[in-house]
Order: structure tokens, then C-alpha cells, then sequence
């Protein structure tokens, strides 16, 4: 079986190498970090007075919170289209369970590969903001980059996004699997989105309940000003991650669940 | 018997689709699987390959159970079911690469697929920009790749032009004839078939009307004697009156179930004797078209 799921997964990237979806995850990270340093590069007097740790903070913060309150779900949303779509598109769900190969080994190794897809996305805008930074401070001297040392922090943060991706990147997973069209897994995806951004907007205290509103949730309280005692001078605002939230707690069960769910409804599914 | 089933049903929501289906496929056969369109024959073939899930009845192929057995038979079947399943992002090429990739099968078995359903001058095309023709050729590529003892083909010739359809024929003649390989073709066109099968059956309304060799199948046609002569129907009215039973009047055609010789120059004397001018008389088989036709009506 585990013949069956290597193979598998080499097949999905030769077979997705040259689809929108897998570009997607190399192009986005690359075109948003460019944006951000373009942005820098030009405006380098305007911030050549923040201390490194604001500067890395006003670097990668903006990317880091639109990533979670719209873009990461949005592109987990599609990212799981894409997958399911190219058989959907070629009506070749009949030969991939035709195939000698375990349904469980297919149907894992597609799920694995969407997988990989979110984590190589997420890891290549760390590895971008990491590089770019770096390098604005050599291009740029006056910008404090190399004041600060982000790296451990930030890979925190990407991971913790990766982490409460799960749970989403499952749900998304099976609705495009059993449904061909666009509209229905992306109008639902969007939808639980938007929802999940009010309920956090609002600060609903069971928004961690919602699979959508943990990369907004995963981004809360990152950068904390110690309260200051009386009669001494206020200390600098501290970069601290949990990574173990409860919405980290809850994406995983919710992948796991959907996940497993999903392969009774691959096993049971005739294709027709 | 390579693929053998027994009583095979199924049903879609509260239309039975399949009816207590029992095939018998022999090795080294050529089975022509007919019926006209929606009679059930894409049910079948996905239930032989474990696509669709019988409620009742059961599967074997090479004598093993197909429920129990699925990877181990699936992985000496090569199918091509409806439409060819092609990645149109990929080129023609690719498209095999990656079954080959996923059969482990070794890459210059990809070479000579191509070379043998002749699209290695479009190898590097788009799949999707390939003709209907071309995409069937592809499928049929696909399903050869691995070099299976078993061949399901759906509709094979489909959107092939005449010479396609001489070429797959011809290809699979070769299969059976040089490798011994075992052919299940489903057709809705007798004609296509009837120069290939060694084995036939019929099914319809999901029912499987006949099954045997296409001789035997030759055999349910009973022959006539076939008279042409000037006037049809007064001769036809004659014939009745003395007794003979009167198939069909054609024209000036008139068909009557074949005795033997002596009765048909009987037959001719009558006719003379009542000065009906007989351009030719003899015995013909219904052919085989016309069987199936009668036999699908008839269910």
C-alpha cells in the first residue's frame, strides 16, 4: 500500500506541474513578498528611524494578517479545487480507482499532495520575507534589518499557520471531491470565511469552533506591550507565540475527522 | 473462463439497470458485448471493474473473486470505459508517462504505444487539442500500456473513421490471435463486431438476450426462400391458398420459411403452372444485423 501511495504522489506533481494550482503556490508567496519589498525599498527613508524589531513587525505583519484573514483560506479553498477538479475535468476518477492500486493509497495521496502544496506555499513566504528582509538591509544600510533576529519567531508563525490549515484544507478537500463545480465548494468556502471573519472580528468566544476563522484566530496576540508598573519606564512591546491553542487543538481534530470521513465516502462512492 | 459472472443486478435510484446478468468470457476470446444504447452495457463493464458495486450476484475474473481479489485482477485488465479519461493539460505523451509511471511500467513501453496507435507525430501535442479519433487512439494506447491478459473496451470505435475502425479491429484480431490476450468489446453496432467476435452476447433492457458463439448466433437465423417475380402479392395470395405459410411480401419479393430443395422447385412449379413469371428463386439467411435487430425488439 505504501508502493501505492508513493506512486500516487509522484503522480500528482507530474500530473499537476503544469496546472494553475501548483504555479499558484510559488506565485503568490513570490509576487506579495515582491509587492512588500518594492514597497520598502522606495519608502526605505520614511522607516529608516524603527528599531529592527518594528521594522521586521511592519514587514511581515501586513502579509502575515491579510494571509490569515482572506488569503490562506481563500487559497487552501482553491488549492483543493485544483486537485480534485483536473480528474473531475478529465473524468479520470474512473481510471485512478481502476488503477491496481488501494482506493485508501489514492484517495490519500491526492489529500497528501494538497497537503504539501499548502506547506510548500507557506514555506516559501517564510523563506522569501526572511531573504528579502535580509537583503533590504544590505541594499538599504539605514534599514535596521539586522538588528533583530526574526527567523525563530516567524517560522513559529508559518508553521502555527500551516498547523490550523488542516482543519479547513479537509473540509475544502472533500467538498471538491464529491462535487465537480466550482461554485459549490468555493461559494461554501467563502462564505464560512466571511462568517468566521465577523465572528472573530467580533471576538465570539467559540470562533475557535470554526475551522474558517482559525488563521485569524492563529495571528491574535502576537506582539504584547507588558503592562506597565508604577514608577517604572514601559518596556518594549515582546513577540510571543502559543503554539498550542485551542484552534491549533481543534483544526486537527476537524482534519482528522473529515479526512477519515472522507475515505467511507471515497470507499462507498460509485463512480458513475 | 477469464471473466465469468452469476446473476448479476443492479440498479440506479428505482430503475434496475442490470438484470441477473450471467456472462462467460473464455480465454483467448473476442466477446462482443451488444445492445442498444442504455441497455445496460457501461453498468456491466463498470461492475467488471469494481467501479459500481453489484447488489446481487457475483464477479469472478480469472477464476478469483473480484471483491476480494480487486488490486491483484485490476492489475491485468487494461479498460477503456465511455470517453477516453485524458488529461488535456497534458500532451498525448505525458498522458502515458504518467500511467506508466503509476503501472511501473518501464518508459520505451510508452514509445511503442505511441508508435502503435500511430499519434507519435502528435506525442508532444496537448491532448486536448486532439481530435475525437486521436483521443480514442490515446485511450486505447492507455489501456494496452501495461500489457494486460484482459482488454475491456467500451464503444472502442467510437468517433473513429472508417480506417480507424479497420485498425482496431485489425489490433485486436493481432492481440488475441499473436498474444493470447482475452478481449471484452461492448458495441451497439453488430456490424462492428461481427467481423471480430469469436463470441457474442446480447443484452437488453439490463436482460442478456443470447449468449453464445457467433456461429450459434448465426444459427437462430432461419433460412427463407427468397422468389422475385412479377406480381407479389396475387402470388403471395396463391401460395396461402395452397398451404404455404407466407413470411413477408416485399415489392414483387415474396420470403417463405426454407424446407428443403425439393419443396422450393415445388414451389417454383406452382408458380410456372399459374403463369407467374419467377425472375429468381433460392435460399438466403436473414444476416446478422437484421437478427439483432429482431432479437432487441423482440425483449
Amino acid at each position: 500500500m505504501m508502493k501505492g501511495f508513493i506512486l500516487s504522489v509522484r503522480s500528482e506533481f507530474y500530473k499537476s506541474r503544469k496546472t494553475l494550482g501548483f504555479w499558484c503556490s510559488i506565485v503568490l508567496p513570490l509576487l506579495i513578498v515582491s509587492l512588500m519589498f518594492i514597497g520598502f525599498i522606495t519608502h526605505s527613508d520614511k522607516l529608516g528611524h524603527l528599531p529592527g524589531m518594528m521594522l521586521w513587525m511592519s514587514y511581515v505583519g501586513p502579509i502575515s494578517i491579510v494571509m490569515g484573514n482572506l488569503l490562506l483560506p481563500m487559497y487552501i479553498i482553491f488549492v483543493a479545487y485544483s486537485v480534485n477538479a483536473m480528474e473531475h475535468k478529465a473524468d479520470t476518477w474512473k481510471t485512478l480507482f481502476t488503477l491496481p492500486i488501494s482506493k485508501w493509497a489514492v484517495y490519500s495521496a491526492k489529500y497528501f499532495y494538497a497537503l504539501f502544496l499548502v506547506f510548500f506555499c507557506l514555506l516559501l513566504f517564510y523563506v522569501f520575507l526572511l531573504g528579502s528582509g535580509n537583503l533590504l538591509s544590505v541594499l538599504k544600510p539605514d534599514l535596521k534589518f539586522n538588528d533583530f533576529h526574526i527567523e525563530g519567531f516567524l517560522a513559529q508563525v508559518y508553521l502555527k499557520l500551516f498547523l490550523v490549515s488542516l482543519g479547513i484544507l479537509s473540509i475544502q478537500f472533500l467538498l471538491s471531491l464529491v462535487w465537480s463545480d466550482f461554485l459549490k465548494p468555493m461559494g461554501i468556502g467563502f462564505v464560512c470565511t466571511i462568517a468566521s471573519l465577523i465572528a472573530v472580528g467580533v471576538g465570539w468566544q467559540y470562533a475557535y469552533f470554526i475551522p474558517y476563522a482559525h488563521p485569524a484566530l492563529a495571528l491574535n496576540g502576537l506582539m504584547r506591550t507588558p503592562r506597565p508598573t508604577p514608577g517604572q519606564v514601559p518596556s518594549p512591546p515582546k513577540l510571543t507565540i502559543d503554539m498550542l491553542t485551542n484552534e491549533v487543538y481543534v483544526s486537527l481534530v476537524v482534519a482528522v475527522v473529515i479526512f477519515i470521513l472522507g475515505f467511507f465516502i471515497v470507499q462507498k462512492k460509485s463512480v458513475k | 473462463m477469464v471473466i465469468r459472472t452469476d446473476r448479476l443486478s443492479f440498479h440506479f435510484g428505482d430503475q434496475q439497470v442490470v438484470k441477473a446478468v450471467s456472462l462467460e468470457v473464455p480465454q483467448g476470446s473476442i466477446y462482443g458485448f451488444l445492445g442498444p444504447n442504455g441497455a445496460g452495457k457501461t453498468t456491466t463493464i463498470k461492475l467488471l471493474l469494481n467501479l459500481l458495486h453489484a447488489e446481487n450476484g457475483t464477479i469472478q475474473i480469472f477464476d478469483k473473486d473480484l471483491q476480494n481479489n480487486r488490486i491483484e485482477i485490476l492489475s491485468q485488465i487494461g479498460s477503456l470505459i465511455e470517453q477516453p479519461a485524458i488529461y488535456g493539460h497534458l500532451t498525448g505523451k505525458e498522458n502515458l508517462c504518467n500511467r506508466a509511471l503509476l503501472l511501473q511500467v518501464p518508459a520505451e513501453r510508452v514509445d511503442e504505444m505511441l508508435e502503435l496507435v500511430r499519434l507519435k507525430a502528435a506525442a508532444n501535442k496537448k491532448a486536448s487539442q486532439y481530435s475525437l479519433g486521436m483521443k480514442q487512439r490515446l485511450g486505447i494506447a492507455l489501456a494496452l500500456l501495461s500489457d494486460p491478459k484482459l482488454i475491456i473496451l467500451d464503444e472502442p470505435t467510437n468517433g473513429l473513421d472508417p480506417n480507424g475502425i479497420i485498425e482496431v479491429r485489425q489490433l485486436l484480431l493481432r492481440l488475441v490471435k499473436e498474444q493470447g490476450k482475452t478481449v471484452f468489446v461492448s458495441s451497439h453496432l453488430l456490424a462492428e463486431i461481427e467481423r471480430m467476435a469469436t463470441h457474442v452476447g446480447i443484452i437488453n433492457h439490463g436482460e442478456l438476450v443470447f449468449q453464445g458463439t457467433i456461429e450459434e448466433l448465426s444459427g437462430l437465423s432461419k433460412p427463407l426462400v427468397q422468389i422475385e417475380l412479377d406480381n407479389g402479392v396475387d402470388a403471395a395470395n396463391l401460395l396461402t391458398r395452397n398451404g404455404y405459410t407466407v413470411g413477408e411480401v416485399r415489392d414483387n419479393t415474396i420470403f417463405l420459411p426454407y424446407t428443403n430443395k425439393e419443396d422450393t422447385g415445388k414451389l417454383n412449379a406452382l408458380l410456372n403452372q399459374n403463369n407467374y413469371l419467377v425472375y429468381s428463386i433460392g435460399k438466403v439467411q436473414k444476416d446478422l444485423e437484421h437478427l439483432f435487430l429482431d432479437i432487441t425488439q423482440n425483449t
